[in-house]
């Protein structure tokens, strides 16, 4: 089959951005979508044109590199999917796609379709772990914990960290990124001696970053590819408020 | 070349103990005035640079993406082996010692598999505490699952994404330490060379990939963390970034290249769809615990999977190894698989593909309990093939996964240079000839967090904190001649873009150099692959510039060490005129096709040790003892 792509094109994080089109011939269903955006850049290289950046590794849907925004769809076309993942029986012959880079002021835009989410990175380095040296755990056998929070606490701790709810929030809110840390550590009972001040010091940190707060559309969950619940932004905003009341500054009370 | 491995000697069981003790150690308040360059912060680059920013040291980590948690450990899927004996199976640090010296063919060292054993324990304990959600059973306690080459329940688990968790969970641990200022973090950084005076790692060159800026970073030791090689045949498991320059770029500059010809094939992946693919996919070995592996009895059997009746299929693993059935070890099942479709009963458009099936599993256990144990596996091949793995069995090829050789490390994980070590996938320490599955976690996790903290300031201690300075003459040339190759690959303006070029080798190699390999096929990849190199730097296309973000400048470099490196792989496979695990030469085989190998005459490590650009490698050899194991002709059946 055909398709025309219109591709968002930036230089750089100041330079001004526009969409370009392209046209792909043969592609066949069984290609990944990433695949034809490979030949597109093979067919530029050749002709010693720069080719379309894009973020993308491991193309199984787990390491959270790729993302765009496909027909004003964050990772394309289908649910609980990353982009490397789509594939083109879910496009036919003549399709024109919009394929645009995250939109978000805590994204900027390196090049073309690749953002910069180092964001998160740092909402993470606020608090989302458990502070434990090397070396110094029990055997883990000594601290049994009911399958059902396991598993609530596994649904949490899917997140590849993609930035995709972010892209499809309205207000580029990062809630579910980060409710889902706060969540996935707060449920466990090795998360309990830091999971008040983990709550407020992730989400101080979220917002200075410059993500924008949650008004319920849900749009996060819908683009999300491992289908973490928005129940998760419910409890880290009780957390929140708890920690208001069981906190007094840095100490947990 | 200096091959002096520093196994202790003595009883095996004492041995990591008594090294300990002997290991001097950094005083707290020196610890400070350290620095160490860690490349990569995959499961073994992020454990590392956690647990030695703890102790003290100062840490500068780098990743080539965007943030450290990319790394291609998180695509791991199946589990982490472990000697607890949760089970109760009569598991132990003897059997998993034992279970991983078979499995990898009597090609690795004793003293080190044992060690890898014992800390398997602390891992699990270590990854617990960070609160990774491993699966567990309704009592609360962790769960098992059952992996090839063992006979006993062993690997721990997080549903079908164990590496991420793991991952996440080094990831954190780093993350804590960088909001600490223990660890400086370099994301989109790219290590282009390592800086070497006389035998002695000084630190390192890097390239910061979004303003193509090139600078310097001195160190007292460097660690390398730069994962495998196994996208030399550009079609792999692995993601598209992995590549084999940190490790190719140290080779040249005096780091031993120990066993390059040891390449794992993994058995259960996705088979190839179309000439543009870029990547296979690996579906976990895991799904042998509960899938069945056959293709038609009949030649050219080209009906449909459902209508074949069970008389007319062939279980063949559960034929030919009864004991071990489909969960022979990864190198047995992939030759089998080959020779059912050499024989011309593959199945699938190729023909190159056999039948996974689950349907007696799901009878037995239902759909849900499948769905529970699989569930995101089965729904990632149904995004791939547009196939329902519930109703119709997987289709599944070899494909090429991991590499088990790597930079030659001694007992203490440092490298033929001094003050460089090597951790995780990117050393060649513990899986011999064949790696088990769910080994790679653990030997990551083990060399970052639990051997790699205690060896490395035997080193440090020995040398003055901050002896290397970026003024120096040497990090002045190096940089000068990583400068010139980034120049002459932008120069050479031909019109075929670097992923022809890749594209071509990864087919010498799988073909010559893949699952199965013959002298003849050997010395004629020894011939192609100069050739192909020689038309790359005539006809590669770089476009862009060298002080921007440039995607296609990084990959032609990665690919121009590919190009350089196949070589040696290829040589590597030539001289070891034995079979061993992966590495199976037709010459070499027993009556029933399986890997035979001479023990008398390879029972030893081959180091690579460079010699110029325009002259064969020179080889060098580490003879392996076993003084615990007696080496047996590996039997699964």
């Amino acid at each position: 089959m055909k398709i025309k792509l219109h591709i968002w094109r930036q230089k750089g994080p100041s330079a001004p951005g526009k969409f370009h089109l392209y046209e792909v011939d043969d592609v066949t269903d069984d290609m990944s979508f990433l695949e034809v955006l490979d030949v597109l850049n093979e067919k530029l290289v050749a002709k010693g044109e720069e080719p379309v950046a894009f973020d993308h590794d491991c193309r199984e849907g787990i390491c959270g590199s790729c993302g765009a925004i496909v027909n004003g769809q964050a990772h394309g076309p289908g649910s609980k999917t990353t982009l490397c993942q789509v594939h083109m029986r879910s496009f036919k012959d003549g399709d024109v796609l919009y394929i645009e880079p995250w939109r978000a002021t805590a994204f900027s835009i390196i090049r073309d379709l690749v953002v910069d989410r180092s964001s998160f990175d740092r909402i993470i380095q606020a608090g989302g772990y458990i502070s434990v040296r090397t070396g110094s755990a029990q055997d883990a056998n000594n601290l049994p914990i009911g399958k059902p929070l396991a598993d609530q606490a596994f649904d949490a701790a899917a997140c590849i960290g993609c930035g995709a709810c972010v892209a499809a929030c309205p207000n580029a809110a990062a809630m579910l990124f980060a409710s889902a840390k706060i969540s996935h550590l707060g449920l466990l009972p090795q998360g309990q001696p830091e999971r008040y001040i983990r709550v407020q010091e992730m989400v101080t940190t979220m917002d200075e970053e410059g993500f924008g707060s949650c008004s319920n559309h849900e749009e996060c969950e819908a683009a999300c590819p491992k289908d973490i619940s928005v129940d998760f932004i419910a409890r880290m905003n009780r957390d929140l408020l708890l920690s208001a009341l069981l906190t007094r500054g840095k100490e947990d009370v | 070349m200096n091959l002096d491995s520093k196994t202790p000697s003595g009883e095996i069981h004492t041995a990591w103990d008594r090294h300990k003790e002997d290991l001097r150690l950094v005083s707290p308040a020196n610890k400070r005035t350290y620095t160490v360059v860690v490349v990569g912060s995959g499961l073994a680059g992020a454990s590392a640079s956690a647990s030695l920013a703890e102790l003290g040291y100062k840490i500068h980590c780098l990743s080539f993406h965007d943030t450290p948690r990319r790394a291609h450990s998180i695509a791991a899927q199946g589990g982490i082996n472990a000697a607890k004996n949760y089970q109760n199976d009569d598991d132990s640090v003897w059997r998993l010692f034992y279970d991983t010296v078979k499995g990898g063919d009597f090609r690795s060292r004793e003293y080190n598999v044992y060690r890898l054993a014992q800390v398997s324990v602390n891992i699990i304990d270590q990854c617990v505490a960070q609160g990774i959600p491993f699966a567990r059973e309704y009592g609360g306690f962790l769960a098992n699952r059952s992996f090839g080459g063992a006979l006993v329940s062993r690997t721990f688990y997080a549903r079908g994404q164990t590496g991420q968790q793991l991952l996440l969970g080094a990831y954190q641990a780093l993350s804590a330490q960088i909001a600490a200022g223990g660890v400086i973090m370099h994301n989109w950084t790219e290590m282009l060379d390592v800086v070497v005076e006389k035998g002695q790692a000084r630190g390192v060159i890097i390239r910061d990939l979004r303003s193509g800026k090139i600078s310097r970073l001195a160190a007292d030791a460097v660690v390398l963390a730069s994962g495998g090689y196994a996208n030399v045949f550009y079609l792999s498991t692995n993601a598209k970034k992995c590549n084999v320059t940190s490790t190719y770029r140290a080779f040249k500059r005096g780091a031993g290249f120990a066993n390059p010809c040891y390449t794992q094939i993994h058995p259960t992946c996705i088979p190839q769809s179309g000439e543009h693919q870029s990547k296979l996919t690996l579906m976990s070995e895991s799904l042998r615990n509960d899938g069945r592996v056959w293709v038609p009895k009949e030649k050219g059997d080209r009906r449909p999977a459902n209508s074949i009746l069970e008389e007319e299929r062939d279980y063949y693993l559960e034929r030919i190894y009864p004991t071990f059935g489909n969960l022979v070890p990864r190198d047995v099942a992939s030759r089998a698989a080959k020779r059912v479709c050499d024989e011309g009963r593959g199945i699938g458009p190729t023909k190159y593909g056999v039948y996974l099936d689950f349907a007696s599993a799901i009878k037995r256990l239902g759909e849900d309990t499948i769905r529970d144990r699989y569930g995101n596996l089965f729904e990632m091949y149904e995004r791939i093939t547009g196939e329902n793995p519930y109703k119709v069995p997987m289709r599944i090829y070899p494909a090429s996964h991991y590499t088990m050789g790597g930079l030659w490390v001694d007992y203490n994980l440092m490298s033929t240079i001094k003050g460089m070590f090597v951790v995780g996938e990117a050393n060649f320490s513990d899986h011999g000839a064949n790696r088990l599955g769910a080994s790679a976690l653990m030997q990551g996790l083990a060399d970052g967090y639990f051997v790699l903290p205690y060896t490395i300031g035997n080193y440090l201690r020995r040398v003055k904190a901050g002896f290397s300075k970026t003024e120096d003459a040497c990090f002045a040339k190096t940089e000068e001649e990583v400068t010139r190759k980034i120049t002459r690959l932008l120069a050479v303006k031909g019109d075929k873009p670097a992923d022809h070029f890749h594209r071509k080798l990864g087919e010498i190699i799988w073909d010559y150099c893949g699952m199965s390999r013959s002298k003849e096929g050997l010395k004629t990849a020894l011939e192609e692959i100069p050739e192909l190199r020689k038309a790359f730097w005539e006809e590669v296309s770089v476009p862009g510039s060298a002080d921007s973000f440039n995607p296609s400048l990084e990959y032609a470099g990665r690919v121009a060490d590919f190009l350089e490196f196949g070589e040696i792989m290829v040589r590597d496979a030539l001289e070891r005129e034995e079979s061993c695990g992966a590495h199976f030469r037709q010459e070499y085989s027993t009556e029933d096709s399986e890997a035979k190998r001479n023990d008398e005459d390879y029972s030893h490590v081959t180091v690579w040790e460079y010699a110029g650009d325009d002259r064969a490698p020179r080889c060098h050899l580490e003879h392996l003892e076993f003084s615990y194991i007696l080496p047996s002709q590996r039997s699964y059946k």
